[in-house]
């Protein structure tokens, strides 16, 4: 046996935001065998759940991931009210899709920029970013959260989108349409990006079946699986929309895969807002009595594929038992497919297509004071502070 | 979309053919009769079947191969039984979630491993071993997947009996 090196990635690595650790056995520049350790950012969240009521789990699950955080609350209602057998409005439904699709809106969009940044195409990082700011915004309007957008209950949701915030919604969604186009230009047609992700990472059908891989993975390498259409919830049944794929099943189908369906999640959510108006404004829940003996399957589609949660309930106020499996769960294992026989540069970036969890929900917070009705912090003065705390670094280093 | 409108494929679904061609529940239900246990039909799309634990291996075998099923995931239960697994496979043109239900052994909890047939099983059984206690036989790789290094040997954390060092105050 010849003689191999190894080279860490993580724990805490800047390719990851969150802690794992791979091991790239290498030969040469050639990875030959990888491995893994997880588990740093195991919490007990299934054992945690045994012991909420059903309520509080929908704001438990919210937190398992902070980019796909309406996800797992979307699965957890299907399961729940699959288990007790609860019909919700359709005014419900629609709100349940147009959140969940500005939030694949929002994490495709920082899918590109970060893939965009490991390629060292800085540029593009920065404007996926900040287009990705206005969907955050909206995100803010409807729900008063940029992130854990707590939306979510047993029969329904918990805040109505009134008619009067339509326009303002369907506007951010046509500039950000129209950023989309940008960015599908620069990405398509950029000959750089083509040789840098073509052929790289490549994972078969059979690699994706063998695995069970979900999602935008799945879908790039030809295997059309996709919730929304095969086991249709909410409204997705009740709007036009059509499963993107791809049949390459590299890096760079990946990233056409990611794009064009931004497209697709901006037709579903205009076509909900026209849903909307047509039906009548503060029906957005029903009335749930109690939680029946039984178990319930439910599944929802996340930006990186398919949550699954399976609820077995005793007939008390909280699950008896709660399995969750968010989709990097089986996206992760198939780096063992794509990553060996690459060289080194290229499985970090078959790593990265994958769209392994990331948590961002720093923000800038403007105050105002409740008496006197002025800003208490604003931008520039921040930047002020900021400078001025630089300085007083640089003298103490005598920089 | 423009030029790129040619790299959206078809659906699968809209494939009729492909679809009569896929086995449908009926069959399994014929070909495992003496396996079965117990069904509960939830609705149209959600199937609870109870089979014979040692009949896993060739009903797993029967629906990833031969019917086109895909592997979500499993989920152990500790209940008064003993141990439970939920086995969810999908099956996408359809939009059908079977959940294979088999209840082991109290006291020795073992059942024969799915992952020399695919690797979508392989963490997901480590996972269970780790946190149940259940073996599973000739699985590739049972070593610790969650809480390698950290943990005691023996000391199943989602076991009823479990309590944690808060608990025990």
């Amino acid at each position: 046996m010849s003689k191999k090196t190894l080279i860490p990635i993580g724990p805490y690595h800047p390719l990851q935001e969150e802690p794992e650790l791979f091991k790239l056995y290498c030969d040469g520049e050639i990875v030959k065998d990888i491995k893994w350790e997880t588990g740093y950012n195991h919490r007990g969240i299934e054992k945690l759940s045994e012991s909420k009521t059903y309520e509080q789990v929908f704001f438990l699950v919210e937190r398992i991931c902070g980019i796909c955080s309406t996800s797992h609350p979307f699965a957890f209602a299907n399961a729940v009210e699959e288990l007790a057998d609860i019909e919700i409005t359709n005014r419900a439904k629609y709100i349940r899709s147009i959140i969940g699709e500005l939030e694949r809106v929002h994490s495709h969009l920082l899918w590109v920029g970060l893939a965009g940044h490991f390629l060292g195409y800085n540029t593009l990082f920065m404007w996926a970013w900040k287009y990705r700011e206005p969907v955050l915004d909206l995100f803010e309007m409807i729900s008063g959260n940029r992130n854990s957008y707590a939306m979510f209950k047993i029969g329904g949701v918990r805040r109505d989108i009134e008619e009067s915030k339509i326009p303002a919604i369907q506007k951010v969604l046509g500039d950000v349409k129209k950023k989309t186009d940008m960015l599908v230009g620069a990405v398509m047609d950029d000959p750089v990006i083509h040789a840098r992700t073509k052929g790289v990472g490549i994972l078969t059908k059979q690699d994706i079946i063998d695995y069970g891989a979900v999602g935008p993975t799945a879908r790039a390498s030809g295997v059309a699986i996709d919730v929304r259409k095969d086991d249709p919830y909410a409204a997705y049944p009740l709007v036009n929309w059509k499963v993107i794929t791809a049949e390459a099943g590299d890096v760079f189908a990946k990233a056409q895969v990611r794009l064009l369906e931004m497209y697709e999640s901006i037709s579903i959510i205009n076509q909900c807002l026209e849903g909307l108006k047509k039906e009548k404004e503060g029906e957005i829940t029903v009335k749930v009595k109690e939680i029946p003996e039984g178990i319930g399957n439910g599944r929802a589609e996340a930006p990186r594929g398919e949550v699954f949660h399976f609820v077995q309930s005793d007939g008390s106020n909280s699950p008896a038992r709660h399995k969750i499996r968010a989709p990097s769960y089986v996206n992760i294992a198939t780096f063992r497919k794509s990553c060996i026989g690459q060289t080194i540069a290229d499985a970090t970036l078959s790593l990265a297509a994958v769209d392994p969890c990331y948590c961002c929900t720093e923000r800038m917070a403007v105050a105002y004071d409740v008496h006197s009705g002025e800003k208490i912090m604003n931008a520039s003065e921040l930047i002020c502070k900021s400078a001025k705390r630089t300085n007083e670094i640089k003298k103490k280093f005598r920089i | 979309m423009g030029r790129w409108g040619d790299w959206v494929t078809k659906r699968r679904r809209d494939n009729k053919k492909k679809m009569d061609k896929e086995l449908n529940i009926e069959d399994f239900k014929k070909n495992f009769k003496s396996d079965i246990l117990e069904i509960i039909e939830k609705n149209p799309r959600r199937e609870i079947i109870t089979i014979k634990s040692e009949s896993i291996l060739p009903v797993a075998k029967w629906l990833y191969k031969e019917a086109g099923f895909r592997f979500i995931i499993a989920s152990a239960l500790h209940t008064k039984r003993g141990f439970e697994i939920h086995y969810h496979f999908s099956l996408d043109s359809l939009g059908l979630i079977l959940n294979i239900h088999v209840i082991l052994d109290k006291v020795k909890p073992e059942i024969e491993s799915l992952s020399n047939m695919f690797n979508a099983s392989n963490w997901i059984e480590r996972e269970m071993h780790e946190l149940f206690g259940i073996n599973f036989l000739n699985h590739p790789n049972q070593d610790k997947l969650i809480s390698e290094g950290n943990w005691a040997e023996g000391v199943y954390p989602f076991r009823k009996e479990f309590k944690s060092d808060q608990e025990k105050r």
